[in-house]
């Protein structure tokens, strides 16, 4: 039983789909996703604006918005127990305890009115079942961790800058020694040289305390740094995943590689760059086959789901390629 | 072609509760006609405030802006509504800086009709169509509104309003900051296309170093209202003197797994532009900071063309 549950993943997502509703229409956000992450190990969650990356972040914690989510389905399994099942005072068990999550804006994502030692303290009470006083201490010692003076514990947040606000929102998602760690964008609102403090930071501390993480970023440079494990996300689909050194070494689908293409590099000149043409597709309205054939330079009839000779295509399934490498498009052997 | 932009000794200063932000402090440069200067640096250190200085979106409080040799720091009326035709900007967000009311076809219009340039029969509609062509927006889409577009597409549409009058200087502030990468390289690429066609000359202000690198012929790197390394943009990249350049170039994470470079993780933050200290500003924050950094520092030539505001620049990188 013990061995049993030490080599089940920690999470596992099969088949998760979101819809939103939005002005009477219903937006595909999320669209069949599976992934898992392993105890101690870092996934990298990378895609553009609206790929729909934070929503699965959202979906694991349920924290979606209620009154826009139309239907959630499929399975979130974290330690063998499905949280779409869960009952909403588990969830509250769960969250901040074993699954916590950084917010990308640490602006907003702190309570203005109140110290920041107080609200790290709020999780470490409710979970640890410790004194509101011992609370406080420990609050202090997690600001110790991230690299805040003790003494600066009873300051609210407009006293600190924003590098220093997002490590309060570490050592706040880090207060309970959580199993998973959700973080969204945790270094985008940041200057660079801030960002490589922050980024340092978090990476020890995961280390230190053996948190796995799912790290949702648009920024391939830090993937690259960061994580183990990549999944490229597009209009709400995985279009490719697996070891970093695989899809960094071996980019192979055409999304991938565009994503490669544009990016303007540091270490050396190009004259051009090569963009993606045109757009991700409406999320309200997303095309039948594959969602970036649109955009594709080697898409063909079957990737844009036309049926042939009366007989529709079969949906394309992420496919494995090697065992550290999966795809989802059909024109890679 | 000749120097277009000249600034000496700039400064820019606000007066707040409490006391004066240096924002701007004691900056010279030149922008050659045709070129791009990138100017970058990290949030508050004041390159926004330059560029907005520059094209007369905010008075300067001291110094000197010379354009075609002309010193335009005090323009009278007629001269600054000149200077307006030749110097333009493009906003870093598109989703604020269009006019939410306005149809496309309109936005890009009003620059034309105030320019009374345009008044025969059709002209104004043709120079305008002409305009959408050149930034690559669709014809379809002329009267429709900005929040119908997408970023990419506003982005063109600011661009399109900048470029309707062929200015000379076009102030880029952060024009892609907001854009996916994706997105991002569609509209680097349209940048320097016109740049080609129209010997455009930039100021491309931005925290993006790969950016920067890609866009730019030189690159100035400010921190906390002043130029601490100056030089033509692939020196810079070769050569780093500097050591706040060193540091920042040194945060910008790169997507080469197999050579994740050593990154120097500076102490602290940027500390405060309100009436700093007559001191090197990086000194706190700098891990060769001595005694000696305790006075003003400034801008000199270590070899021909690279400027450096550092008293142990030699010392440091062993040019002696």
């Amino acid at each position: 039983m013990e061995n049993e549950k030490k080599d089940a993943k920690l999470l596992e997502i099969k088949d998760l789909e979101v819809r939103y509703r939005s002005g009477g229409r219903s937006v595909h956000a999320v669209n069949g996703v599976s992934l898992s992450v392993d105890r101690g190990e870092i996934l990298g969650l990378v895609g553009e604006t609206g790929a729909g990356k934070t929503t699965i972040a959202k979906s694991i914690l349920r924290i979606l918005p209620d009154h826009a989510t139309q239907s959630v389905s499929g399975e979130i399994l974290f330690d063998g127990e499905d949280l779409l099942k869960a009952k909403p005072n588990r969830m509250t068990a769960i969250r901040g305890y074993k699954i916590s999550m950084i917010f990308q804006d640490p602006m907003t994502a702190l309570n203005p009115i109140m110290p920041v030692n107080k609200q790290i303290a709020e999780g470490i009470a409710l979970h640890m079942g410790v004194s509101p006083r011992e609370a406080i201490d420990r609050a202090n010692k997690m600001l110790e961790t991230v690299g805040i003076s003790a003494d600066r514990g009873g300051e609210y947040p407009h006293q600190f800058s924003g590098g220093m606000k997002q490590r309060v929102v570490i050592a706040m998602a880090l207060a309970c020694r959580p199993d998973l760690l959700l973080a969204d964008e945790p270094t985008t609102a940041l200057d660079v040289t801030i960002q490589a403090q922050v980024l340092e930071l978090i990476a020890n501390l995961q280390k230190e305390l053996h948190t796995a993480m799912i790290l949702i970023t648009h920024d391939l440079g830090v993937v690259a740094g960061v994580c183990d494990k990549v999944a490229v996300v597009y209009a709400g689909e995985i279009l490719e995943s697996g070891t970093k050194e695989e899809i960094f070494d071996h980019p192979l689908h055409p999304y991938t590689k565009g994503l490669f293409g544009a990016l303007p590099d540091l270490s050396k000149k190009v004259n051009r760059l090569s963009p993606i043409d045109g757009l991700p597709p409406d999320p309200t309205n997303l095309p039948p086959g594959c969602p970036f054939a649109p955009r594709c330079p080697k898409a063909t009839a079957e990737c844009r789901g036309e049926a042939i000779d009366g007989e529709e295509p079969a949906p394309i399934e992420l496919r494995e390629i090697n065992p550290d490498h999966l795809i989802r498009c059909i024109h890679i052997d | 072609m000749g120097t277009l932009i000249e600034v000496k000794n700039l400064k820019k200063y606000f007066k707040s509760p409490r006391g004066t932000v240096h924002a701007v402090d004691n900056v010279s440069f030149n922008i050659e006609e045709g070129k791009t200067l990138g100017l970058v640096g990290e949030s508050g250190c004041g390159k926004s405030t330059l560029g907005r200085t520059i094209i007369h979106l905010l008075d300067s409080t001291d110094g000197q802006i010379f354009y075609k040799g002309e010193d335009v720091t005090h323009p009278d009326k007629a001269k600054l509504s000149e200077l307006r035709h030749e110097m333009q900007i493009i906003f870093q967000d598109p989703y604020s800086s269009l006019n939410p009311r306005k149809t496309l076809k309109e936005t890009i219009e009003e620059p034309l009709i105030l320019s009374r340039k345009f008044t025969a029969p059709g002209a104004l509609e043709a120079e305008s169509t002409r305009i959408m062509d050149l930034v690559g927006i669709e014809k379809r889409l002329r009267m429709s509104y900005p929040h119908e577009l997408d970023g990419g597409r506003r982005q063109r549409v600011g661009i399109a309003r900048a470029l309707a009058l062929n200015p000379k200087l076009v102030v880029c502030d952060e024009p892609v900051s907001a854009l996916d990468v994706s997105i991002q390289a569609q509209i680097l690429n349209l940048l320097m296309d016109l740049q080609d066609e129209y010997k455009l000359t930039y100021l491309f202000v931005t925290h993006n170093l790969s950016v920067v690198r890609h866009i730019s012929h030189n690159i100035v790197v400010m921190y906390l209202g002043q130029i601490v390394e100056m030089c033509p943009t692939d020196e810079l990249f070769e050569h780093q003197y500097h050591p706040y350049s060193k540091a920042l170039l040194s945060a910008v994470p790169t997507v080469d797994i197999h050579n994740q470079k050593e990154r120097i993780i500076m102490k602290g933050e940027i500390t405060s532009p309100i009436d700093p200290k007559p001191e090197c500003r990086f000194a706190q924050r700098c891990p060769y900071a001595c005694e000696a950094c305790l006075h003003e520092i400034p801008l000199r030539e270590i070899k021909p063309g690279h400027f450096v505001a550092c008293d142990r620049c030699e010392e440091i990188n062993g040019l002696n």
